[in-house]
């Protein structure tokens, strides 16, 4: 897994509440069985209209956020389905950071297995942050996770909370797998100990 | 020390904790299916890892396989090439799979219950977040994602940081006519679709323990809805009555000492949770979703809202934005609204009891000549049992579509979907923009209101309904 230490990066802004998985990426692509060219789908039926034609109206389609690698969105992103396929269609859209003031459980620990970041911050500080995208053109921020910030050049600066082992995987990129084989030892006692009462 | 339901099942199942970082979990069973698994399975063959315990773990194919006839082939190449990958990776790996022409092929959260597979005190994973269904029999259940699902396959082991806990208490009986949908879409109104997100809910209460076991399934699997980490209920003698027998089940002395178990797990006096509520449902009515949210509900007996009704702008918004997907208007009575597509079926409700239900009231009458309407059980054994009762020639006799098992119209990864602009009436569990199909509108409501929604053509209190019919 690609580490995370710091990013540098254009700032999208999705300002709605509660997006869903279903709509990060709709059903009719989960068909794939690699990990990889989900970007192509992502948020499928907003970024085009139904004759495959680019619907001008949906936020990430303004020619102003191509190429954004920072997604900044609204409460409870990725709540419903928990197919990781969402994560993995972000990450291979370009996006290497999510911003927004909270998360659903299942997608906010997929996105840590796939190197991107979901940060959290306030309310009041991710509405500041909607600000400044809507009125800076080019609105940049970077998000340092060594330091555990958000900052920009125009005097926002936020500190964010994340859980240490995520933060520690995420920084070296260490694979869960190989980390718990390390305790087969540990597994294998269990499982001699477990009374198969069930 | 005093301990709740989800902490003793917890504890029981550390294998190491390190401080400052999630604890390692075993997990007693895994359950698999064709969509969430091929990059799992990939991921073992390039890193050259078996799987530990292909005894705990199960496999079935659900969400991509077509309900109209088993004899034709799969028309959908792609959805073809995830069952053929299940299939091989099954025989690969070891793992037993109830695949397309199994007699006990179904819904993977219908089918673990129906086989005993399913059990008290169990820690219970897949890769699907209706997963805490599972919690309905007493267990620790919850949906990962495909990278988890790899980690299982080769550790036998989860990584997980450990949840917040939240009693909710459902005092009260329920009115004739009420189930236990109209519970857990009331539930979900109530706190909304991050309530619970970090807990594991448990739920409690006089109205909770009168449920069957498929009646707490429904109320389990919908916790996902109201962002909560694990839905659970505590087992009791219709929990042992429903196992006993059952193929995976333990049998005989076996049997009377996993109930002498399972009768440690539920809740302790005076164990403490990290939040309460408590509900009432005496005077529930039957409820309908009217927007693009499992939140967004209202009673049979309701209009639909105005968005300015809400202070929230954010909730301002997302109405008005739910209300033009949906295509309504505020102030319309709910039991106006006409619909198009009636699906009765999805892991939350299309066991051989809610089949009944809406059988009930779909006997000696027919489905509205402008509904399009089907009917889809849970697993081979429920449609079997189904046949057996008559329910099918029920069906078949007002008008409904009688299929094979699958997760269907749920989320229409399968032939079943809906065409742009079409209502339905859906018994499944996620109203979500498109789920069921590309500018699809979709009211989740109970068997009972579908069956009836079919009948009249347009939403109905059921209620007062069958007497009027």
């Amino acid at each position: 897994m690609e580490p995370f230490k710091r990013h540098t990066g254009l700032v999208a802004a999705l300002d709605r509440v509660n997006v869903d998985t279903d709509q990060i990426i709709p059903k009719q692509f989960l068909k794939r069985i690699e990990r990889s060219g989900f970007g192509q789908f992502l948020f499928y039926d907003w970024r085009f209209n139904l004759d495959g034609s680019i619907n001008t109206e949906f936020e990430l389609n303004a020619p102003r956020f191509a190429g954004a690698s920072i997604l900044l969105a609204g409460a409870n992103f990725g709540c419903g389905s928990s197919r990781e396929h969402a994560p993995w269609a972000l990450a291979d859209y370009g996006f290497r950071a999510i911003i927004a003031p909270s998360y659903a459980d299942i997608f906010y620990n997929n996105c840590f297995k796939n190197g991107l970041l979901p940060v959290q911050l306030g309310d009041a500080e991710v509405a500041r942050l909607f600000e400044a995208a809507s009125a800076i053109p080019g609105y940049e921020l970077t998000v340092d996770l060594e330091r555990q910030w958000v900052v920009d050049d125009w005097g926002n600066k936020f500190g964010f909370a994340v859980d240490p082992f995520r933060r520690e995987c995420l920084l070296k990129g260490l694979d869960d797998i190989g980390l718990t084989l390390q305790h087969e030892a540990a597994i294998a006692e269990y499982e001699a100990q477990r009374i198969a009462i069930n | 020390m005093a301990k709740t339901l989800f902490e003793k099942i917890w504890d029981a199942h550390v294998v190491r904790q390190e401080p400052e970082q999630p604890a390692l979990l075993y997990i007693d069973c895994h359950l698999v299916h064709e969509v969430t698994s091929p990059q799992a399975f990939e991921g073992l063959r390039l890193a050259s890892r078996r799987v530990r315990r292909p005894d705990l773990t199960y496999a079935t194919m659900d969400h991509n396989v077509p309900t109209w006839s088993r004899k034709l082939p799969i028309i959908d190449e792609i959805a073809k090439t995830q069952i053929d990958t299940l299939e091989n990776n099954c025989r690969e790996f070891g793992i037993p799979l109830y695949g397309l022409d199994s007699p006990n092929q179904g819904i993977v959260h219908v089918i673990g219950p129906e086989l005993g597979i399913t059990r008290p005190g169990m820690t219970i994973v897949c890769g699907d977040s209706h997963t805490s269904t599972h919690g309905a029999f007493g267990a620790l259940a919850f949906g990962i994602g495909t990278s988890e699902v790899e980690h299982v396959l080769a550790t036998q082991c989860l990584l997980q940081s450990r949840p917040s806990t939240f009693r909710i208490t459902v005092g009260g009986r329920l009115p004739r006519g009420v189930t236990a949908k109209d519970v857990v879409l009331y539930i979900i109104r109530t706190i909304g679709t991050a309530g619970a997100t970090g807990h594991v809910v448990e739920y409690a209460g006089e109205a909770i323990r009168g449920l069957t076991m498929e009646e707490r399934m429904t109320v389990c699997n919908m916790s996902i809805e109201a962002g909560a980490r694990a839905g659970m209920i505590a087992p009791d003698e219709v929990t042992y009555a429903y196992l006993e027998g059952r193929e995976f089940a333990p049998k005989g002395e076996a049997f009377d000492e996993a109930v002498a178990y399972w009768k440690t797990l539920p809740t302790d006096e005076g164990a403490t949770f990290d939040r309460e509520l408590e509900l009432e449902v005496s005077n529930l009515a039957p409820q309908v979703s009217w927007g693009t949210s499992p939140g967004m509900v209202i009673s049979a007996t309701e209009a639909i809202p105005d968005p300015d009704s809400w202070a929230d702008e954010n909730v301002r918004k997302a109405a008005r934005r739910a209300l033009e997907y949906m295509g309504l208007e505020p102030g319309m009575p709910i039991q106006d609204v006409d619909i198009d597509r009636v699906f009765i079926g999805s892991c939350t409700n299309s066991r051989i009891e809610d089949l009944r239900a809406a059988a009930r009231i779909a006997r000696g009458r027919k489905v509205n000549p402008h509904v399009n309407a089907m009917v889809v059980p849970g697993s081979q054994a429920i449609k079997r049992q189904a046949e057996a009762e008559g329910l099918d020639e029920i069906f078949k006799a007002a008008g409904f579509d009688w299929r094979e098992s699958g997760c269907s119209m749920c989320l229409g990864m399968n032939p079943d979907i809906l065409q742009p602009g079409e209502r339905c009436a859906s018994t499944s569990n996620r109203n979500f923009e498109g789920r069921q199909g590309r500018g699809g509108r979709t009211h989740l409501v109970s068997p009972e209101m579908a069956a009836a929604a079919a009948i009249a053509g347009h939403f109905v209190d059921v209620r007062g309904w069958e007497a009027a019919e």
